[in-house]
């Protein structure tokens, strides 16, 4: 592809994002999954285990809010599939096909209007886990390097729900596919409790599992601690999640539009 | 003449149901075709077909030259569609559907705006284009939808079933808007199951039923082709009805249906000449007629001798 060409498709997927940002602002209820469920999770399980686990709520928040930050921006990376799938099913979406525009515009569209989301997202959690008393132990840099880690992973598993949106017929047949595959990976992971505890057999998975990976950068950028590991080890992640899933998305796209 | 559409031997099927069984399909630059069938007979799959979005199981087509396969983009820079469900963004309000789609076609952000106002003044849209398409009714939907799909200035229009749905003030609206598309110079592909529809609008008319074309020509023709013309004449006084119906049957070589209530004779004939000639006997004998006519079948008759099928619903 021509730098022209890929200049006009990155123009057409900001024009496609601008329409999903507009979206969201007239729907602000779309925004359900990243202001009111992060909040949710965070208070119920730091008040719910932070006695239990970590003797207090204070020190469970400090190793908690990296982990929620993780498991909520795949949550939020998720419902891209659920939106492709409701989007390609409306007219709208043949007026878009039938125009001379990269056929992966409004994919990218969607991918990048998703971005406010997760800045949504990680914004609420901060401010809501500050409220309860979370405090960063490094600084302002850390803090932007976290974030945008954070956005990032989401950018790059997204994908994987767009393909399961893609194959599936109907947004809720994709919801519930999702759900069942983010719950294990959330929970079996050191995102609640350390993985010490685990069977072999969960623990192994759970060390090099990328929820938890994550965590553990998070956790080093924002308490201090160990970094290059745990970082190296969900950059190795994200890449592979782009991929694999970006062309079985595309691909699955396609077939689909 | 120039051809702006092409299509030779369109074949899709959807498992066993053939959408498209070999359909071919010519439309001059600068002329109306209307497409006219029941619902499944295939005239929404030909359209999704000729507007690159449905790849054929068989057969090709070219707009303006450009196959709809191997150039599709080059198809999508000349065409508008205006599809059967109102293809806008429910949630964007009538200026910002037009300022996306004119981004999307590479318009400044200032050509964008101006190409939005543009348009939906020309559709009478201003007072609503700061309202959520989903609050318009349905004429003006329409109008949006219309409006969406000439922001590209395209030179083939494709408008399947354009007025489905709409009352006959609307449907007038949405005609008089084809009208002046086609006075300057846009050709356009229409679907309908109106009968009315494809006589007030099209060049000439093609009939489809379960994927195939079952006829086409000019709506005169096509009247003329099935059925035949008939004589219809009336007298004024009821007792020269013996001697008309005599008349007329010499004069036809078949026997006149006899209306003995309203006094109305029927018969049909090949030849529009006799027109004259019943004229001119009816003279010589000194009959005068209340009524007397060469009459065209209708297109619902037509529809019904081509497929077997009454149409489902005239317009009101």
């Amino acid at each position: 592809m021509s730098t022209i060409a890929l200049d006009r498709g990155m123009r057409h997927g900001f024009s496609l994002a601008w329409r999903g940002i507009l979206k969201i602002r007239k729907n602000p209820e779309q925004l359900m999954d990243v202001t009111l469920a992060p909040i949710i999770f965070l208070v119920m399980f730091t008040y719910l285990f932070g006695g239990a686990l970590a003797g207090s709520t204070d020190s469970y928040l400090q190793m908690l809010v990296p982990g929620i930050m993780v498991m909520n921006i795949l949550q939020a990376s998720m419902t891209a599939g659920v939106q492709m799938n409701t989007d390609v099913s409306k007219g709208v979406f043949d007026r878009f096909r039938s125009m001379p525009i990269a056929r992966s515009a409004p994919l990218v569209g969607a991918v990048l209007a998703d971005i406010v989301r997760y800045v949504v997202c990680i914004v609420v959690l901060l401010v809501v886990a500050t409220i309860m008393g979370f405090r960063i132990q490094t600084g302002p840099v850390e803090l932007l390097i976290a974030a945008g880690l954070t956005i990032a992973f989401g950018l790059c598993f997204c994908w994987a729900s767009v393909f399961v949106g893609m194959l599936l017929k109907t947004p809720q047949a994709v919801q519930g596919m999702m759900f069942v595959l983010i719950m294990p990976l959330t929970f079996g992971s050191n995102v609640f409790v350390g993985t010490s505890t685990m069977p072999g057999w969960l623990k192994a998975w759970a060390d090099i599992s990328p929820v938890s990976l994550l965590s553990d950068a998070l956790r080093g950028l924002l308490n201090g601690g160990a970094i290059a590991g745990p970082l190296t080890g969900s950059l190795i992640w994200m890449a592979g999640a782009v991929a694999v899933f970006f062309p079985l998305a595309m691909w699955a796209y396609r077939k689909r539009v | 003449m120039a051809l702006a559409i092409r299509a030779e031997g369109l074949v899709k099927h959807y498992g066993e149901t053939k959408a498209l069984d070999g359909v071919d399909l010519e439309v001059p630059e600068g002329k109306v075709v209307g497409v006219l069938g029941p619902n499944g007979a295939g005239k929404t799959t030909a359209v999704r077909v000729l507007a690159t979005l449905l790849r054929p199981d068989a057969g090709h087509a070219t707009v303006h030259g450009h196959d709809v396969l191997k150039d599709p983009r080059a198809v999508r820079s000349l065409i508008g569609l205006t599809g059967q469900y109102a293809s806008v963004d429910e949630d964007l309000s009538g200026t910002e559907n037009l300022v996306l789609l004119a981004r999307l076609l590479d318009h400044s952000r200032a050509g964008a705006r101006a190409k939005a106002a543009e348009l939906l003044e020309r559709f009478e849209l201003t007072d609503a284009a700061g309202r959520a398409a989903k609050t318009y009714s349905g004429g003006m939907r329409r109008r949006l939808d219309l409006a969406a799909s000439l922001v590209g200035n395209p030179s083939v229009l494709y408008l399947d079933e354009p007025t489905t749905g709409l009352d006959p003030h609307a449907r007038n609206e949405v005609w008089a808007v084809v009208r002046k598309l086609v006075a300057n110079g846009v050709t356009v592909l229409l679907t309908t199951q109106y009968l009315e529809e494809a006589d007030q609008l099209a060049d000439s008319i093609t009939v489809f039923d379960h994927g195939r074309v079952v006829a086409e020509g000019r709506p005169d023709e096509l009247k003329r082709r099935v059925g035949g013309q008939t004589l219809q004449v009336r007298p004024t006084s009821m007792r020269d009805l013996d001697v008309v119906y005599r008349i007329l049957g010499d004069l036809t070589g078949a026997r006149p249906t006899r209306d003995d209530d309203t006094g109305l004779l029927t018969a049909p004939v090949n030849d529009p000449v006799l027109l004259s000639t019943l004229v001119r006997k009816l003279d010589e004998a000194g009959i005068t007629a209340d009524e007397l006519a060469l009459r065209l079948p209708s297109l619902d008759e037509v529809f019904l001798a081509l497929t077997g099928k009454q149409t489902e619903g005239s317009l009101a």
